[in-house]
């Protein structure tokens, strides 16, 4: 797998780890100098076609990623986009999809006049240790309002960072268990 | 229903909360008949353990009846008597499917498995009652509970079995027999067993089930080393004796091939309760009390094995990780993946190979449960488990 994303120049590690990223050299990313980038992968006991699958239809990601309020397809390759965001506000965008290989990749721009610039992948792989398959997140996003942005949202806990791992985490129940871990009261956890 | 919650530092109450019900298509809800207070539930009452929140429902020792089945379970039927394991295991994942069930990657659930990873380097398994780093889950020391993927843990009991022969099968008998597992005992082998509490003693009962030749047990409690006694153990006070050199002469000047560690933290804990708040931040981490520890690595003899079962949750100092390197020691330890255990010890229980209910000490109704925790604190030398009945009427 070439991919731009896959290392940094000197060693093994993926770009989204690197100290320093340097984001402008991710090219299939579009991402700009000041952008900030996420990464992550989980592991999940199934077919990476199966994968690729559910979240191709984008109907399906409210239910593992949960900051989405909703998800519009409007044509083969547009969808819009209205995500929750700090404070209780919500943003909107329409995406497009730049790359769509089954069982494979697919990646995303928004469009001219996004709230918040941003682009993305997801790439789905088998395990090389035979454990299922690899399905890694990559995006990159302009932050609102520069750095006091992103401190800001990080007070909040809605940094998109851990918004990513937790929708990963839930997307790996969801399809190796049938279920979203859930212990929110009172239904699910009764409490005093 | 009622239930035993946490408002704070030796501050546990029996409220009036809403009944679970049935959310994801595997869960189970389970009536309540015996439940028990463990050691660790006295970590959540000195409040040692950080992301408590006021109202958690506390007990993760527990077994009843299935009451209601959701439609995604194939397996359990309503009506059956079950014994449920405090780690929640979802089978599917690489780790349960390794059969190290208490390493889940899936019931956890994703709000609350940052907290673990961030401490830890991995998210923890999500279990009953056992604050929010586990998930946040409402434990068992109430009327009814809800059991998630209740098609892979909860164990079935046959009629006629009463509650009390079977119900440490959901934590400190499977705590204890994998502490003994984790020894690797081989023929003629000494096994030293540091804390003669519940899984102390299931330990030394464990060990030499798995064929120890002698099991030597320290603790200072007299009725402790009384119960220890009578498994068959060979006993030492550490308050009248100096262990290490026991130890030394007790086994020949070779010292002992395994030992456990079934103390764990004891009055110190992590307190870090800014954890939840902070995502980066490695603020006010006290260190465990590891007391015991440095004496199980300084006494367990060169190449030798040990293993431990006790609960610690932060960092350390002092760590004689020279007498651990030198003497080339190997360590075993972890939550227990009770799953893996439970059929085998039920037959034992059931072949009369082991019997458990001699830690019984006191029953209590649910009502009662605040005076069961202060109890099994403040005097433990005679209290050695508390066994709460729901169905019981208060004293």
């Amino acid at each position: 797998m070439a991919d731009p994303l896959a290392h940094t120049a000197h060693d093994d590690a993926p770009l989204s780890s690197a100290k320093n990223p340097d984001v402008e050299a991710a090219t299939d990313l579009g991402a700009r100098k000041g952008d900030v980038l996420i990464g992550r992968t989980v592991t999940i006991d199934k077919p990476r076609e199966t994968l690729y699958a559910f979240w191709r239809d984008f109907t399906n990601l409210p239910r593992f990623m949960h900051h989405i309020r909703s998800v519009t397809v409007t044509s083969a390759e547009h969808s819009h986009w209205v995500v929750e965001a700090p404070g209780g506000r919500s943003v909107e965008w329409d995406s497009q999809i730049t790359e769509d290989r089954p069982g494979e990749t697919i990646a995303w721009r928004s469009r001219e006049g996004a709230a918040v610039r941003n682009s993305g992948r997801v790439d789905f792989a088998d395990s090389p240790d035979g454990r299922g398959s690899l399905v890694t997140v990559t995006f990159a996003y302009d932050p609102p309002g520069g750095a006091v942005g992103k401190a800001i949202a990080k007070l909040f806990q809605e940094e998109p960072k851990i918004q990513a791992r937790r929708d990963l985490r839930r997307f790996k129940q969801l399809m190796e268990t049938g279920e979203v871990s859930t212990a929110r009261a009172p239904d699910a956890a009764p409490r005093a | 229903m009622r239930a035993l919650t946490w408002h704070g530092k030796h501050d546990v109450r029996v409220d009036s909360v809403p009944d679970p019900k049935i959310v994801n298509p595997r869960d189970a809800i389970i009536q309540i008949t015996s439940t028990a207070i463990c050691g660790s539930d006295l970590h959540l009452y000195d409040h040692t353990i950080p992301t408590m929140k006021a109202g958690d429902v506390l007990g993760h020792e527990f077994m009843g009846e299935v009451l209601e089945v959701g439609p995604g379970n194939q397996k359990l039927k309503v009506g059956q008597r079950v014994v449920v394991p405090f780690v929640i295991a979802c089978g599917q994942c690489f780790f349960c499917r390794q059969q190290q069930f208490a390493a889940c990657d899936n019931s956890n659930p994703a709000e609350t498995a940052d907290m673990s990873e961030f401490l830890f380097g991995y998210p923890m398994t999500g279990a009953f009652g056992y604050s929010h780093l586990t998930g946040g889950y409402a434990g068992g020391q109430a009327e009814f509970v809800r059991v998630p993927f209740s098609d892979v843990g909860p164990i079935v009991i046959p009629e006629g079995i009463e509650d009390e022969k079977v119900l440490f099968l959901s934590d400190i008998l499977p705590t204890g027999w994998m502490a003994a597992v984790n020894c690797e005992i081989k023929p003629q082998e000494t096994v030293a067993v540091w804390g003669c509490g519940p899984v102390g003693l299931f330990a030394i009962q464990s060990a030499r089930v798995l064929g120890a030749h002698r099991v030597i047990a320290i603790d200072h409690y007299p009725h402790r080393l009384d119960l220890a006694k009578s498994l068959g153990a060979e006993v030492i006070n550490f308050e009248e004796v100096n262990v290490r050199e026991a130890l030394v002469e007790m086994t020949g000047g070779i010292g002992p091939d395994a030992c456990i560690d079934a103390v764990g933290m004891e009055s110190h804990g992590v307190t870090a309760d800014s954890v939840m708040d902070k995502v980066k931040s490695t603020v006010g981490l006290v260190t465990d009390q590891t007391h015991g520890l440095r004496q199980v690595i300084l006494a367990c003899r060169k190449g030798g094995r040990i293993s431990i079962p006790g609960v610690y949750g932060g960092v350390t100092d002092k760590f004689p990780i020279g007498a651990l390197m030198e003497k080339g020691l190997s360590v075993k330890s972890g939550q227990t993946h009770v799953q893996k255990y439970t059929q085998e010890l039920l037959d034992l229980i059931l072949n009369h190979k082991l019997d458990t209910t001699f830690l019984i000490s006191h029953r209590l109704s649910l009502e009662d449960a605040p005076e069961g925790y202060k109890m099994f604190k403040e005097r433990q030398n005679e209290v050695t488990k508390v066994v709460l009945k729901p169905g019981m009427t208060r004293h």
